[in-house]
């Protein structure tokens, strides 16, 4: 996608001007919030949506003003519905029927396919005698038939319930890789995209926020609203100050608090050298909290959640909170902010307690005010 | 638990069935399980006033199915009344979308493996409702995404078939449909008419004499004809504008209306281009509506308008002066529709709906009239229908699946 742009007659911009480049064979995830524009871009790919501007190529063909079908994709669980009557074989070959495939093509076609989605054994069997993932397979198998260049899915697992879902998303995932076949998902659901994609490109009102594999999307988010976006439970996220700096040590006041930073994380932060005596924003996460530490901060505890394989924390200090919203970062009226740490599930904390919570300052990450920007390395 | 319903005093009972219980679960008297393909647990609830049809599926696809039905009752477009729907159950993870079944009509199932429900030319009449249905959905600006003969209810529209979209999960709303999105929902027509058919020949239920490539590939082709018919722009000389009302009159004879006629001049004002704007579907039924109260379908009341005109003309030859239309329709309800339904034993009368009925006898009286070699009387066209035809005819207010 080169400067892909989609302007609508009434003149809002859906799209403003998007560069992606998909690698042959990656799995991409488009994620954001509702109207944040990841379906029209790829609609715009599937040939639905007419493109305002840019240009979009396939394997170096530039593709803007071909239709779907000249586009060699396929759209994938458009229906879910398996014939009944219809044996696996069938229900995988029915499509190649409609285009009138030679027979020994159709046949080496399905086994081929069943052979990859392991349905070989079922091959003549109905869909009454399928387990669930098996029919989620043979659902598959309707579209990886037509060998497409590329596949486009958009939230294909939204009318699922939750056990299904997990389930075919693993399918999902596995399929794609033993497939090789470029991929594009889109999914409004962060752990969805987290957990699927190669590469995961956040898109907030049509503009790109960062594109990147989810370990650094997570670990070094490019901005606030990735950096709240991305995670669950959300980045903690509090207004701090640059007390001080030198070429060893940062120090940062968290409402009555200090923390100071040196070594690796002090190289880490660098950029906050240009900061000393301003405001920032100060983002932990909360698994940075509680666990292997060079400083702490105090706490008092208002709510404990026992998730079984970790403890959640939520507590109080004495810092506003800051979030990132449309129109820039918002910094909370409220002096006080709700901050959440992810504990080991063997400690004991009840609520009302006053704690220390050790701070990992190598995972802290800090943002600018105003443009809610990352301040990294210098 | 949240209930909402759009016309609650039509639907008061509604609030008395076990709403947070899981559908599969109810059992209620009159409770049934529906014809064809589904990825959700469906419900027929017949009750003494009206026949309901409930799914189950998550809240936020129970809304939107709610918000986008409603909008195609809105615009005109045929598909099922939608009464209610329910979200934020207590412990259930999915909330319930009610619509009002739709009376009289028949499941592409039943239709297509003949349980002696005669419709000549089958496979191209349910081809043309499906297709006709489909450009009627895209000139409102609503694509549909899952096309199918599974996802449509059809109902006898004189010798015709009309399609209801009845299962919108995957549609949506724009302003305009794109090229694109239009190619791809006839693409998936296309493919999921031809499972729809594949998959009843293979079970050996399917009608003789349908090919189900071959049906499900002319879609596209019906499609395409009557696409190009409604929105086609035509170019003629500045001298021929008799065109402007020969392209009315052709789009009205496919049913449709017209709100805007945009005419604009071309290479120097020699040449006129016409440009039409299509709306409205529906053309014949609203006129038989105007003139009589009737609702019938579109080819049902084609039918009928023209029995009222060969009645008007019957009456000025008696009379030897013009009579005004609306009288000869007023006369024509009660001369000749009523009385011919009048005739009808109630219990045979439920079977169709009376523009079907009425259509029927008009067909019978041909056949006999043809056989006899002289014009039959109505009241004795009546008699025979209701002997040889009607009384051997299937039931078909509310289609159950065989138990």
């Amino acid at each position: 996608m080169v400067n892909l742009q989609k302007k609508y007659q009434n003149g809002f911009e859906a799209v403003p001007g998007l560069d992606l480049h998909i690698d042959d064979g990656e799995f991409l995830v488009l994620v954001g919030p509702s109207g944040c524009g990841k379906s029209t871009v790829l609609r715009m790919v599937a040939g639905l949506e007419d493109i305002t501007g840019g240009d979009l190529l396939i394997d170096d063909v530039r593709v803007n003003e071909m239709g779907p079908q000249q586009r060699d994709i396929a759209m994938v669980f458009q229906s879910y519905a398996l014939y009944p009557n219809m044996t696996v074989g069938d229900n995988i070959a029915f499509a190649m029927k409609l285009r009138k495939t030679d027979k020994t093509e159709m046949a080496a076609k399905v086994a081929e396919v069943a052979e990859l989605l392991e349905l070989t054994a079922v091959l003549d069997r109905k869909p009454g005698q399928l387990s669930g993932g098996q029919r989620q397979r043979v659902a598959m198998g309707r579209a990886i038939v037509r060998n497409p260049k590329l596949f486009l899915m958009d939230e294909p697992l939204s009318n699922l319930d939750a056990k299904l879902r997990v389930q075919t998303r693993a399918e999902i995932s596995k399929l794609q890789r033993r497939l090789g076949v470029t991929t594009m998902y889109v999914t409004h659901d962060q752990v969805e995209a987290m957990t699927m994609g190669d590469r995961v490109a956040v898109l907030r009102r049509g503009v790109l926020m960062q594109c990147a594999s989810p370990a650094e999307l997570y670990e070094s988010p490019q901005n606030l609203f990735v950096a709240q976006f991305i995670g669950s439970p959300s980045m903690n996220v509090v207004r701090g100050n640059v007390s001080s700096a030198d070429d060893h040590s940062i120090t940062l006041s968290l409402g009555s608090q200090h923390v100071r930073i040196d070594g690796e994380a002090r190289a880490r932060l660098a950029g906050l050298g240009e900061y000393v005596g301003r405001e920032i924003a100060i983002g932990i996460r909360s698994e940075a909290l509680g666990g292997d530490g060079t400083a702490s901060i105090d706490v008092v505890v208002d709510l404990v959640e026992m998730l079984g394989s970790a403890l959640l924390v939520h507590s109080t200090i004495d810092a506003p909170a800051v979030r990132s919203i449309d129109t820039g970062v918002e910094i909370s009226d409220k002096a006080e902010s709700a901050v959440v740490a992810s504990l080991d599930p063997r400690r004991q904390v009840s609520e009302g307690s006053r704690l220390t919570l050790t701070l990992d300052t190598l995972r802290m990450h800090a943002f600018d005010l105003e443009t809610g920007d990352a301040i990294g390395r210098r | 638990m949240r209930l909402q319903l759009a016309h609650p005093t039509d639907h008061a009972s509604v609030v008395h069935w076990p709403l947070d219980e899981p559908l599969d679960d109810w059992s209620l008297p009159g409770m049934h399980r529906v014809f064809g393909l589904h990825r959700h647990v469906v419900r027929l609830l017949e009750t003494a006033d009206v026949t309901y049809v409930v799914k189950e599926l998550p809240d936020d696809l129970a809304e939107r199915e709610w918000r986008l039905l409603r909008a195609l009752a809105e615009a005109g477009l045929p598909t099922a009344e939608v009464v209610g729907v329910v979200t934020g159950r207590d412990d259930q993870a999915d909330g319930l979308l009610i619509t009002r079944h739709l009376d009289y009509s028949l499941p592409y199932r039943s239709l297509l493996s003949g349980r002696g429900l005669r419709i000549p030319y089958l496979g191209e009449r349910l081809l043309d409702a499906l297709s006709g249905l489909l450009v009627r959905l895209h000139l409102a600006g609503f694509y549909w995404g899952d096309c199918s003969l599974s996802n449509t209810l059809f109902r006898r529209d004189a010798s015709a078939l009309s399609a209801y979209i009845i299962d919108v999960e995957t549609g949506e709303h724009h302003d305009t449909l794109s090229d694109g999105q239009r190619r791809l929902d006839l693409m998936i027509a296309t493919e999921n008419v031809a499972g729809d058919l594949l998959d009843l020949q293979m079970g050996g239920l399917l009608a003789d004499g349908i090919d189900p490539v071959e049906t499900a590939l002319a879609i596209e082709t019906t499609y395409r004809n009557l696409w190009d018919a409604l929105t086609g722009i035509d170019e003629f000389n500045a001298d021929e504008t008799f065109r402007v009302d020969q392209r009315l009159r052709r789009l009205h004879d496919l049913g449709f209306d017209v709100s805007e006629l945009e005419l604009v001049s071309a290479e120097g004002g020699t040449r006129l281009r016409l440009v039409p704007r299509v709306v409205e579907h529906g053309f014949h039924a609203q006129r038989l509506r105007a003139l009589t109260g009737l609702s019938a379908g579109e080819n049902q009341a084609r039918r009928l308008l023209n029995d009222i005109g060969r009645f008007r003309a019957v009456l000025e030859k008696r009379s030897g002066k013009k009579v005004v239309e609306a009288v000869a329709a007023a006369r024509w309800l009660d001369e000749r529709f009523e009385h011919a339904i009048a005739a009808i034993p109630p219990a045979l009368a439920a079977k169709l709906e009376p523009a079907e009925l009425y259509h029927q006898v008009l067909e019978h009286r041909w056949y006999i009239s043809e056989r006899a070699g002289t014009d039959v009387g109505i009241d004795e066209t009546v008699a025979s229908y209701v002997r040889d035809v009607l009384a051997h005819a299937p039931e078909e207010q509310i289609v159950r699946p065989a138990t």
